[in-house]
């Protein structure tokens, strides 16, 4: 479905973060009137190319990009966003960049309002002039039926519902006379069904009056529906760029997901694990950015258990809601006792741990000693690494034992580090972790919750965090939740792997399940034909 | 040489300076006709009169509520018991002590409304501490006029009510600390035993708190709140406890300061007693979420020796009176100098 010559070309762009390979020789070409699905997970680079396509001042600081980009056959360097959208680019943001307190008209128009001369200019300049109302309203009119929906020119948008918002922010884009290329990064995440049936429609429409559009989603139906070429990013590479003709929705997820399938086949090994210790009933926590609404599973004594899902869906929420740190309601027990919710104390003393995705922030005293944080969990839960003072009026830090503590595990996670009084600061991030792992082992837990264990570490620290893990687990017989959005760190060591989706368990599958099952659960698309199958 | 590099930036430069800067002032004294012995006598003694008050600083820098602009509530905690024990006529060791019995209700429940405030202003405690202060010592001007004290040496003579702006504490507790077990050197010097052993009996007993579960709990919300909730601490709790045993010290050290100074000074007196204290500790090293007995202790002695001395050695010298002024640079600047300092604590 190619019209024409190519409007814009991407051509064979590379980018690196000090040395950390985010795209890798990334090349497709976007014609008139084409629309064009990209997909990838969480990571897959998808941001970042869109962030060198809008000369984002981001990718300039550090160290620009290699490759070149044309538009319309000649090459552009832009060296800000103002530059982009001069050439004839349009942004649609994921959150609104919109003024609340304007109307509609206001805000299409914004910044590009017509202006009537008045006397004052003469002594104070342009910006004196005053704006043609009648004008601005005719053009956002214009712009709006160019779209073919129902939206009132001179609503607020603080009393828009958000499907009317991003109609606006598209109406803004389609506005400039110059824009010839729209991207949408995930416009439908926040609206309806209905309401992502409308846009659907509207970019369709938009495309057949020659505007080239980039659709960014993890909506696969939809990328499915309305593209007419689909372009599969993952890890940095184009793995596919294929017309969109008798393709199924399983093959762009395997796609999406997919590495080698052998690797993880080959772990799956028959397990005699116990009884059920851990469960969880209509679970819902309120994190910013991360909602559980309603989660339900098992965890069986010796196992561990995966849960993955794309960012902002809500599994990150999971482990934080039950250890206490956000709000949560629901029923959760462990060994057939209740746990009580939102208490971190009461959680820790039943013996449960948590490793925390969010290091530095929760994860680590960095301003004390290696020692302070390995042992500290164990001092405040458990009274250990205390030792009586004569008389027993009081206890006071033994830190003797806390040191000896800490070289084992130094010692056993073959942690870097000039002493056991070095700062948690002055470590590497693979090494931080291992100390976050530290402190949770310490305190000898039933059942371990493991956040994205292996986030911001280089691969040789995230294989021995892994291998740790398996180690507790297969040695110790720790129970262990993990949570990561590497699906297949996931695949390596999990028993079971739930995928979660919107707040919700999308489906439960086994390691050994084939790729294209996870990545369907992902999208949130065909959880009974995922189950079935 | 990368030692004495990294000693320097550890110990901080304006440190240095000051340090240099006192031991100048000693070097000089003697060649401007001031009495060294009784310049450093001079110095153990506000050393002692000070230092708990400096003290008081360290459980809320440890829990992360920043350095206790507040502090007259613990003053007053202090004011309140040192004059109720005049008016039970408690003398002596008695009175002291009393003093203290009678002060420590007080700066408990201040203490814990005052937690209470700050739980609710998380990041911003320093700038509301101060004011609480001010407005509290403003409140307590009126409250010494209004309560019923009746004894003849407090009250103003001619009214028979209403508390003097100054109590002479001469013929019930006056160097009950100072003279105890204190030596004499020739005429001019005079080391406070008593005194001295009482600072070092309350820093260890600090340093002993900051090594039980709930010393190290504390510091650990002050490092980071949000691993200590992690790891089942009541952050809110720590930081009541951490307020109220610095109120309390407050008021210890109020009191020790007028055993030796001689007189309970009412009203607005304590308003100017509160920088001095948070200058001390910053120039003793502290930064605003750390804070060390060491701190404490170089910091009073830098601090109060920089007040002892230049009066003496610096007016003599320019025939000029300009301690106040260095005074007021030094604590200001100190206090600058550690705010800034602020952005440096890792997160």
């Amino acid at each position: 479905m190619t019209n024409g010559s190519s409007l814009l070309s991407i051509e064979h762009v590379s980018k690196d973060f000090y040395g950390n390979v985010v795209l890798h020789d990334v090349s497709f070409d976007l014609h008139e009137g084409e629309i064009l699905g990209l997909v990838g997970e969480n990571g897959a680079g998808k941001t970042t190319l869109m962030r060198i396509l809008f000369g984002m001042p981001v990718i300039m600081e550090t160290g620009g990009f290699q490759g070149s980009i044309k538009i319309g056959g000649t090459e552009v360097h832009f060296s800000s966003p103002f530059d982009a959208l001069d050439a004839g680019l349009g942004m649609v943001h994921q959150e609104f960049s919109l003024i609340p307190g304007f109307t509609t008209t206001e805000n299409i128009v914004l910044n590009r309002e017509p202006m009537r001369r008045t006397i004052l200019n003469d002594v104070f300049g342009e910006r004196m002039s005053v704006l043609e109302r009648d004008k601005m309203r005719e053009r956002a009119e214009k712009a709006i039926s160019k779209l073919g929906v129902d939206l009132d020119p001179d609503m607020l948008v603080s009393e828009m519902p958000v499907g009317h918002k991003q109609f606006t922010e598209i109406a803004r884009e389609i506005d400039r006379e110059q824009t010839r290329i729209l991207i949408l990064d995930e416009p439908t995440a926040v609206l309806t069904e209905s309401e992502a049936e409308v846009l659907l429609k509207t970019l369709k429409r938009l495309a057949s009056e020659g505007i080239a559009i980039i659709f960014i989603s993890h909506r696969l139906q939809e990328v499915l529906a309305i593209a007419s070429r689909i372009v599969v990013l993952r890890d940095g590479h184009v793995v596919k760029d294929t017309v969109n003709e008798n393709i199924g929705m399983r093959d762009v997820a395997s796609w999406m997901v997919g590495r080698s399938l052998g690797e993880a086949g080959k772990r799956a090994e028959a397990r005699n694990l116990g009884q059920t210790i851990f469960s969880v009933r209509h679970l819902w926590v309120d994190m910013p950015g991360e909602t559980v609404r309603d989660v339900s599973f098992d965890v069986r004594k010796g196992e561990i258990f995966g849960i993955g899902g794309l960012a902002g869906q809500g599994k990150l929420g999971i482990p934080n809601g039950i250890m206490g740190l956000f709000p949560a309601g629901g029923e959760v027990t462990l060994d057939g006792k209740s746990v009580p919710l939102n208490d971190p104390a009461k959680a820790l003393a039943m013996g449960m741990a948590f490793v925390s995705e969010d290091r530095r922030g929760v994860g680590l005293l960095l301003d004390e000693s290696l020692e302070w944080n390995i042992a500290f969990t164990a001092i405040q839960v458990h009274r250990q690494y205390l030792k009586k003072m004569p008389l027993g009026l009081f206890s006071l830090r033994d830190e003797k034992a806390m040191e000896e503590l800490c070289q084992e595990y130094v010692r056993l996670l073959d942690i870097k580090c000039t002493s056991t009084k070095q700062k948690a600061k002055e470590l590497s991030g693979g090494n931080q972790q291992k100390i976050c792992l530290a402190k949770a082992f310490a305190i000898k837990p039933r059942l371990m919750f493991v956040s994205e264990p292996t986030r911001g570490i280089d691969v040789g620290a995230k294989k021995l965090v892994l291998d740790t893990l398996h180690h507790y687990n297969r040695d110790f017989g720790t129970t262990i939740v993990m949570v990561s959005s590497e699906l297949e760190e996931l695949r390596s060591i999990c028993d079971r792997i739930a995928i979660v989706d919107e707040g919700r368990i999308a489906g439960i599958l086994p390691p050994t399940a084939d790729i294209s099952e996870f990545g369907l659960l992902m999208s949130g698309v065909a959880v009974e034909e995922a189950v079935n199958a | 040489m990368r030692n004495l590099k990294t000693f320097i930036q550890d110990f901080g430069w304006p440190r240095i300076i000051i340090f240099f800067f006192l031991v100048g002032l000693f070097i000089m004294a003697p060649f401007v006709n001031v009495r060294l012995d009784a310049s450093i006598s001079d110095v153990l003694n506000r050393f002692g009169q000070n230092a708990i008050m400096v003290l008081a600083m360290v459980p809320m820098i440890q829990s992360g509520c920043g350095l206790n602009f507040g502090l007259a509530l613990g003053l007053v905690s202090g004011l309140l018991g040192a004059t109720l024990s005049l008016q039970f006529e408690l003398h002596g060791m008695l009175g002291f002590l009393g003093a203290i019995a009678l002060a420590t209700p007080f700066s408990i429940i201040f203490g814990w409304l005052y937690a209470k405030l700050l739980n609710k202003v998380k990041g911003e405690e320093m700038t509301i501490a101060m004011y609480v202060g001010f407005s509290f010592i403003m409140f307590m001007c009126i409250m010494w006029l209004i309560l019923p004290y009746s004894n003849p040496t407090m009250v103003w003579g001619y009214a028979g009510k209403g508390l003097r702006t100054t109590i002479s504490v001469e013929n019930y507790w006056l160097h009950i600390l100072n003279d105890f077990l204190a030596i004499r050197i020739g005429q001019f010097f005079v080391f406070p035993t008593g005194l001295l052993l009482f600072v070092a009996l309350f820093a260890f007993l600090m340093w002993l708190f900051l090594r039980t579960k709930t010393g190290t709990a504390m510091t650990a919300v002050g490092s980071n709140p949000d691993f200590a909730r992690a790891s089942g601490v009541d952050v809110d709790k720590m930081r009541t406890i951490s307020i109220i045993i610095s109120t309390f010290l407050g008021a210890v050290g109020i009191i020790v300061y007028e055993q030796s100074f001689g007189f309970i000074q009412l009203y607005t007196a304590p308003s100017p007693m509160v920088f001095p204290a948070v200058a001390a500790i910053l120039i003793g090293g502290a930064s605003i979420n750390k804070a060390s007995m060491v701190n404490v202790i170089v910091g009073t002695i830098l601090f109060q020796g920089l007040l002892t001395m230049t009066p003496s050695v610096i007016n003599s010298l320019l025939q000029t009176d300009m301690s106040e002024v260095i005074r007021i640079i030094v604590s200001n600047g100190m206090i600058l100098y550690a705010l800034t300092r602020k952005i440096k604590v890792s997160k």
